[in-house]
């Protein structure tokens, strides 16, 4: 389970602290499949790295009684001189995983097979979300966070993607953000809709549909 | 595909996880920053202590070379690898720190990397890089005779790892200090431009006129070095050293330095 209680996090700007979350209540259980809209710059990458733990609540509690990853989308801390192989058995020694085991799976989910031994600052763009993307399923975590909707690779990658995340790991629990509904209708059992710092809750993903598109842009309430 | 081992990555852990977590981060940075450095090309991670070795082998040619006034009867070359080598140990580790959150703002979405082990692992680095230099060429000059073993190993140990702690403290302090003020990166390198020639690696400090001793005796890395060549020709020379107070300034600024880095681990923001 992962629960937020009343937690805020603001940052300085020019006018003073800027309240980003304000009082956000969040339960996650087991296999629970959480989605979390919002509008550009309303939060939700704050409320991910918060949940992640990479970064600390102003206030608040966060507690979680389940292993969580690191936000799924983001780039994966390359260092681009080091190859990709390098950059695996980085992320693998710091989770406590031998690395040896997870080379043959990386090199070919990710479909980068020989390149993995060249400098990720050589890959293209593609190259380098479908390594991420395959580093981040060799760790396995109870509760996987994405932020935005991987939108890597070409179609039958984010096929592959799409299977190894929702289908294999099913049970494991999600939170999803994005701006866009119909991911979060696709995927999730449950809708959260993030607006002027509050997480609303809604019981059905209808209301939290309806509750969104009339919800004001962020930077009009922080006005 | 592998589980995280133990329970680590839920957030109650008990005091031995977290010390194991920790070791496995900084050892895992370690490697990535000797891959970052030095590549898989030549030699490699030897540039480790490589480099620190042609630096006191330089330096050594030159004030050869220039029969560098010193004002004592010892040999330049014990000279030159005491006082060069220490200032290697120290000057370099805040050069390392400082920055090197910014630079590595990614890794910190791994959650359980955190600011004090980004510096850690480049501060134990500088340390044996400087540290194996210091004795690969020790053991050298004194295997072709240019320098005789040192009277007082202990001493010797004692006051580089003085300096090794005086260095990795101000290495954290001003490191985690740069994330906070850009002002920090831009006043260290003038700093320590200045304070090699303070610092007691280019002179002893007892053929200084009196005034002039007490003031570089506020430098506590003065000290350290004193201490050192004290350990390594000390029935030669007059040594100059108060340890309790180099002690003194090496716990002010450890806890300065775990402050500061305790209050940027909570104001950074990983990007």
């Amino acid at each position: 389970m992962i629960r937020l209680t009343d937690v805020c996090k603001s940052y300085p700007t020019r006018l003073g602290p800027m309240p980003v979350l304000d009082g956000v209540d969040l339960t996650v259980s087991r296999g629970e499949q959480v989605g979390i809209l919002g509008r550009n710059g309303a939060g939700k990458s704050t409320l991910i790295r918060l949940i992640s733990g990479a970064e600390a609540p102003d206030s608040g509690r966060i507690e979680r009684s389940m292993s969580v990853s690191w936000p799924l989308a983001f780039g994966g801390a390359f260092q681009g001189s080091l190859t990709g192989l390098d950059n695996l058995r980085f992320i693998c020694r710091i989770y406590g995983v031998n690395p040896a085991q997870t080379q043959d799976y990386v090199a070919e989910f990710s479909e980068l097979g020989i390149y993995l031994h060249e400098p990720v600052k050589s890959y293209s763009s593609g190259m380098r979300a479908r390594l991420a993307f395959a580093i981040s399923m060799v760790i396995e975590f109870d509760c996987f966070l994405i932020d935005e909707v991987i939108a890597v690779g070409d179609h039958t990658f984010r096929e592959k993607c799409r299977v190894e995340l929702f289908g294999k790991r099913a049970d494991r629990a999600k939170i999803l953000v994005s701006h866009q509904p119909q991911y979060i209708r696709e995927y999730c059992d449950r809708a959260y809709v993030l607006s002027g710092g509050k997480l609303e809750s809604f019981d059905d993903l209808d209301e939290a549909f309806a509750f969104y598109n009339d919800a004001p842009p962020p930077a009009l309430q922080a006005a | 595909m592998a589980r995280p081992r133990g329970r680590e990555a839920i957030s109650a852990t008990s005091i031995s996880q977290s010390w194991q977590i920790q070791r496995r981060v900084i050892w895992a940075l370690v490697l990535r920053e000797i891959l970052t450095r030095y590549g898989r090309h030549n030699i490699g991670f030897l540039w480790l202590f490589v480099e620190p070795m042609l630096f006191t082998l330089g330096v050594t040619a030159i004030w050869t070379a220039l029969k560098a006034v010193h004002g004592s009867n010892l040999p330049i070359v014990a000279f030159a690898l005491t006082g060069y080598s220490s200032v290697l140990l120290w000057r370099n580790m805040p050069s390392r720190c400082v920055m090197a959150l910014e630079t590595n703002l990614s890794l910190l979405y791994h959650r359980n990397v955190k600011p004090i082990d980004i510096f850690l692992s480049r501060l134990l680095l500088e340390a044996a890089g400087a540290t194996i230099s210091f004795v690969v060429l020790g053991i050298f000059f004194l295997a072709i005779g240019w320098l005789a073993p040192p009277e007082d190993v202990l001493k010797v140990i004692v006051g580089w790892l003085m300096l090794a702690w005086f260095g990795m403290a101000l290495g954290t302090l001003l490191g985690a200090w740069s994330e906070q003020s850009e002002m920090v990166e831009k006043l260290w390198h003038p700093a320590a431009y200045l304070l090699f020639p303070l610092s007691g690696a280019a002179y002893l400090v007892d053929v200084l006129p009196r005034q002039a001793q007490d003031l570089v005796l506020l430098l506590p890395m003065v000290h350290g070095v004193e201490y050192v060549r004290d350990g390594y020709f000390g029935s030669q020379i007059v040594a100059h050293h108060d340890m309790a107070y180099m002690l003194l300034w090496n716990l002010g600024l450890t806890f300065c330095a775990l402050a500061l880095t305790a209050r940027v681990t909570r104001t950074v923001v990983p990007r």
